[in-house]
C-alpha cells in the first residue's frame, strides 16, 4: 500500500466538542499524526463528554468493558471521532507546561483548535506566541463566529450558529414557529469538514513557500454557504424566504409518510411528470398520472394534500425499506427514514465495507463507520488505532516529539503534567 | 465536470482559495444549475440562478460535450496537464464515454480523480436516485429531527447537498497531497449517504450510543418544541421581543441565566436551587420559564443574544435573511462580499469560508457560460483557430 497522504505531518489537536474534533479526525483518516490535548484537570462538557458507566455497559451486555475504566475514556463522541489520535496532557495554566506545549508546537506541522476565543490568549498559546517557536507552524483556529469582529467573544454550539446565518426558520414545519425547532448541529460538521480542506491549503502553500499561516474560520459563515438558494434570493430579490418543510417548490410530490411499524417512515421526491407517472404505476393508479388535478407541477402542487393522501395510504401497511426497494425500482427517488439501528444494519453500507471493528482497552470491542472519505484507491483509509485513552500517549510525546529525557519526563508525571487521571475536575 | 450542488461546491473550495478551476459543461444548456431558482428578478435565465451563481464563483467555464469522440479527446488534452478531475455523473457514465479513472491515468498518472455519487460506484443502491429529502433521511439525524407527534422533518433547502460538497472537497485535497508528493494521483469514490451516515451533526455520536446501551435513535429523540433541557436551564427556542433566540448549554450555569435576566438575587435562592426542583421537574421549570419570559419579551432578539453572551451563556438570534444582511458582525469582518456580473451587476455573496493570513480568498465572479472556451483551447491546449472552429461547427464546443 503506498503511504497515506498526509503521513509525516503533526497535529496538534486541541479541540473540543464536536467542530474541531471532526476536523481533526479527518485530518488522521488522511494519514497524519493527530495529537490530541488533555487537560490535566479540566474535561469539555461534551469532547469527551456523553460519557456513559461501567455498569451502563455492562447492563447491555459488554462484558468486555474494563473494571478500570475511566469515564473519559467511555465517551461516545471521543471515542469516535478520536480514532487514530494519540493523547498527551499537560497543564497549561501552569508555566513548565506552556514550556511543554511550545516544544510540541516547535516539533509540530499544524495546530487545530476551536476553543471559546481567548482561551488560547489565557494560556499563552495563540499564532503570534506560537509562531515565535516555530514560524513555519501552521494554526486553524475555528470559533462559532470567528477570531475577530464584534462577536468574537461569543460562545455558540452549532444550534445557535444557524439561528444568526439564518437557517432555523428555513427548517420549520410550515404551520409551526421556531419554538418548535429541533437543535441540529451541521454547522460543527461543516467547521470540521472545511477546517480540514483549509489546514491542507495551508500545508500545499507552505511546501511552496516555506510559509506557515494563521487561518480564522468562523463556523458561522463557513455553514452560511450552505443557505445558498436563501442567501441569493434575498441578494437578487429582497425576498426573505421561509420554510418548506418537508415540500419543494420545484418538486412535487414531495413528502415523508408514514409505513407500517412504530415511528417508521418513507421519504418520497418527485421531480419530473415522467417520475409521476412511473409513482402512479406503483401505486397501481396508472390513471391518475392523467388526472387533470396532477399532470404538471403546478398543478401536483396545488393538489398536494390529495396526493400526500393517496400516497399514505399506500405506504402504511408496507414496510418502509420493501417500498423504498420498489419505487426505485421504477425510478422514483424515494428512500426510507433511517434511524440509527437501521444505518448500523444497512446493506448497501454493509457491501461497501463500511464499518470496522475495533477494540478499545477500556471501552470494549464496537463498531466504527470508517471515515466518510475512505473509498481512496491507492490509499484507502482504516481506523489505524482506537481513540487514545486520556493521557495514553504522554511518554512517546514527551520524550520522542519533545525530546525530555527519561529524569525530566518523570519530575513531569510527578508534578502532575503527564497524567492518566483528571484530578480535581472542574467544568 | 461537476453540476448541481455537491460537485460545484467542492470546486468552488478549490476555485475561491487560489486553484485554477475549469468547468466543462454542456454545450447549450450547461450545468442544470443554471436552469434552477432562485433567478435574478426571478426570470428564468442560464446566466441568472443565483444557486449557480454561488456555487461556481472564481471558476472557468467551457462547453464541451465529452460524448463525442471529438470532444473526448479534448478532455484528454486537458486531463494531461491537469492535478484533479472531479465529477459527478451516475455511476458508469465516465466509463461509458472511455473516460474512466484507468483510461485517464494512463494520459496523467498524477491525476486524482473524485467521483462524487449519490451511493458510491458500487454496492446495492449504486444506481438509485437521490434528492436532498432522501438523502437526508438516509442519515439517522431526519429520524430524530422534528417534533414527536408529527414525521420527520428535513433542514432547510439543499444543506446537505452542500456539506457533501465540503467533504468532498477535503477528501480530494488529501489525496492531491499526496499525489503531489509521491507523483502518483488516486480514484476517490465518495457516496453522499456515507457522507451523511457519518455526519458529526449527531449520527456519529448516535452509532456508538446505540452500540452502548441500545435503543434504535441512538440516543436522540424528536424533541421540537419547548424548552429541551432537562432541568431549569433554558434550552432550545424562547420567544422575545421582535422574534425568537436559540439558548444551549450543557453545563450548570444557573449563576449566568440570573445574571442574564438581571436577577442575581435569585442566583442563591433555596427554592430553584433544591435539587430535586432544579432538574427533572416540569412544574418549577414553568416556573422560571415564566420569569424568563416576562424578561426576554421586553428586549430584542439581538439584545437578548448579547446580554447572554456578556453573562456567559450560549444564545443565538434566529435571524431572517434580512436580519442577517444587517447584523453588524458579518458586517464587521466583511463576509458578505460584492460580486459584479455582467448578467446580474454587483451583488453580496457569502464570502470566504475561512481567513488565510498569509493567502487571501478571491471575490470573482461565476463564468458565462462557455466563456472561456476559446481562451482554454487555445491558451491551454494551443489549439488554433480553425481546429477551434471546426469543433463549434460539429457542436462539440
Amino acid at each position: 500500500m503506498s503511504k497515506l497522504p498526509l503521513e509525516g505531518i503533526r497535529v496538534i489537536d486541541m479541540t473540543v466538542v464536536w467542530a474541531g474534533p471532526f476536523g481533526g479526525a479527518l485530518l488522521g483518516d488522511l494519514g497524519a499524526e493527530v495529537i490530541k490535548i488533555d487537560s490535566t484537570h479540566r474535561l469539555d462538557p461534551n469532547s469527551r463528554g456523553q460519557n456513559f458507566t461501567i455498569e451502563q455497559l455492562r447492563e447491555n451486555g459488554h462484558d468486555d468493558v474494563s473494571p478500570d475504566a475511566r469515564p473519559y475514556n467511555l465517551s461516545a463522541n471521543f471515542n469516535s471521532v478520536g480514532r487514530n489520535k494519540k493523547s498527551v496532557t499537560m497543564d497549561l495554566l501552569r508555566p513548565e507546561g506552556r514550556e511543554v506545549f511550545y516544544r510540541l508546537a516547535a516539533n509540530s506541522d499544524v495546530f487545530i483548535e476551536n476553543n471559546a476565543p481567548d482561551v488560547v490568549h489565557r494560556l499563552g498559546i495563540d499564532y503570534e506566541t506560537l509562531k515565535q517557536h516555530n514560524p513555519k507552524l501552521i494554526m486553524a483556529s475555528l470559533p462559532a463566529f470567528g477570531t475577530v469582529g464584534p462577536y468574537s467573544h461569543f460562545r455558540a454550539y452549532g444550534a445557535n450558529m444557524e439561528a444568526v446565518v439564518g437557517h432555523t426558520l428555513l427548517r420549520l414545519y410550515p404551520d409551526t414557529d421556531a419554538t418548535n425547532a429541533t437543535g441540529v448541529f451541521l454547522a460543527d460538521a461543516a467547521g470540521g469538514a472545511t477546517g480540514a480542506f483549509a489546514v491542507m491549503a495551508a500545508l500545499y502553500h507552505r511546501r511552496k513557500t516555506g510559509r506557515g499561516q494563521f487561518i480564522d474560520l468562523s463556523q458561522a459563515e463557513n455553514v452560511m454557504h450552505t443557505l445558498s438558494q436563501a442567501v441569493m434570493d434575498y441578494s437578487m430579490n429582497g425576498r426573505v424566504q421561509t420554510s418548506y418543510g418537508n415540500r419543494n417548490p420545484n418538486r412535487a410530490p414531495q413528502g415523508v409518510y408514514r409505513c407500517a411499524g412504530d415511528d417508521a417512515w418513507l421519504a418520497l421526491s418527485v421531480g419530473t411528470n415522467g417520475e409521476f407517472r412511473s409513482l402512479c404505476d406503483v401505486l397501481g393508479q396508472p390513471s391518475l398520472a392523467d388526472d387533470p388535478r396532477f399532470t404538471n407541477l403546478a398543478a401536483r402542487q396545488k393538489h398536494h394534500d390529495e396526493i400526500d393522501a393517496i400516497i399514505e395510504a399506500w405506504t402504511v401497511d408496507k414496510d418502509h425499506y420493501e417500498v423504498f426497494h420498489t419505487l426505485q425500482a421504477s425510478g422514483v427517488p424515494a428512500s426510507p427514514v433511517l434511524n440509527t439501528a437501521e444505518v448500523f444494519a444497512d446493506p448497501h453500507l454493509r457491501a461497501r465495507d463500511d464499518w470496522q471493528q475495533v477494540t478499545h482497552p477500556e471501552a470494549g470491542t464496537y463498531w466504527h463507520l470508517r471515515s466518510p472519505i475512505h473509498h481512496m484507491s491507492k490509499t484507502p483509509l482504516y481506523i489505524r488505532k482506537h481513540a487514545a485513552l486520556l493521557g495514553e500517549d504522554n511518554e512517546y510525546v514527551y520524550k520522542q516529539v519533545c525530546g525530555y529525557t527519561d529524569e525530566e519526563y518523570q519530575r513531569f508525571v510527578d508534578n502532575g503534567h503527564a497524567v492518566t487521571e483528571v484530578v480535581n475536575s472542574r467544568t | 465536470l461537476t453540476q448541481c450542488i455537491a460537485g460545484p461546491y467542492c470546486t468552488k473550495l478549490f476555485a475561491d482559495h487560489g486553484a485554477e478551476v475549469i468547468k466543462i459543461e454542456r454545450p447549450g444548456t450547461g450545468d442544470v444549475s443554471r436552469s434552477m431558482p432562485p433567478f435574478w428578478h426571478d426570470e428564468p435565465h442560464l446566466e441568472g440562478s443565483g444557486l449557480f451563481l454561488h456555487l461556481n464563483t472564481n471558476k472557468k467555464s467551457v462547453t464541451l460535450d465529452i460524448s463525442t469522440d471529438a470532444g473526448r479527446k479534448v478532455l484528454l488534452d486537458l486531463v494531461r496537464d491537469a492535478d484533479i478531475l472531479v465529477e459527478n455523473f451516475p455511476p458508469g457514465a465516465m466509463a461509458s464515454w472511455g473516460l474512466d479513472y484507468a483510461t485517464l491515468s494512463q494520459f496523467n498518472p498524477r491525476l486524482v480523480m473524485t467521483s462524487i455519487s449519490n451511493f458510491g460506484q458500487t454496492g446495492p443502491y449504486r444506481d438509485y436516485k437521490m434528492t436532498e429529502i432522501t438523502l437526508y433521511a438516509l442519515g439517522s439525524t431526519m429520524q430524530v429531527t422534528g417534533m414527536p407527534d408529527r414525521p420527520p422533518l428535513k433542514l432547510g433547502l439543499t444543506v446537505e447537498n452542500v456539506y457533501a460538497g465540503m467533504v468532498s472537497a477535503t477528501a480530494t485535497m488529501g489525496a492531491f497531497m499526496g499525489a503531489d508528493l509521491s507523483g502518483e494521483g488516486q480514484y476517490v469514490d465518495l457516496a453522499l449517504m456515507e457522507i451523511q451516515a457519518a455526519n458529526q451533526d449527531r449520527a456519529v455520536q448516535g452509532h456508538m450510543i446505540y452500540q452502548y446501551v441500545g435503543g434504535p435513535t441512538g440516543g436522540w429523540t424528536r424533541s421540537g418544541g419547548g424548552s429541551q433541557g432537562r432541568n431549569i436551564l433554558p434550552v432550545g427556542v424562547y420567544p422575545c421581543a421582535d422574534g425568537y433566540v436559540q439558548f444551549f448549554t450543557l453545563q450548570p450555569l444557573w449563576d449566568r441565566v440570573c445574571r442574564m435576566i438581571d436577577r442575581e438575587d435569585l442566583i442563591d435562592d433555596a427554592h430553584f436551587r433544591a435539587p430535586e426542583n432544579f432538574t427533572n421537574n416540569a412544574e418549577v421549570k414553568a416556573e422560571f420559564d415564566a420569569i424568563l419570559l416576562e424578561w426576554l419579551l421586553q428586549h430584542t432578539k439581538r439584545e437578548v443574544m448579547e446580554k447572554s453572551q456578556s453573562c456567559g451563556y450560549m444564545c443565538g438570534a434566529i435571524n431572517t435573511m434580512e436580519d442577517v444582511f444587517e447584523d453588524p458582525h458579518l458586517a464587521a469582518r466583511g463576509f458578505l462580499a460584492e460580486i459584479d456580473h455582467p448578467h446580474t451587476g454587483p451583488l453580496k455573496y457569502p464570502g470566504a469560508q475561512f481567513k488565510m493570513s498569509e493567502t487571501p480568498w478571491r471575490a470573482g465572479r461565476a463564468p458565462l457560460l462557455g466563456e472561456h472556451t476559446r481562451e482554454v483551447l487555445s491558451g491551454v491546449l494551443s489549439y488554433s483557430d480553425s481546429e477551434i472552429d471546426a469543433l463549434r461547427q460539429q457542436g462539440v464546443v
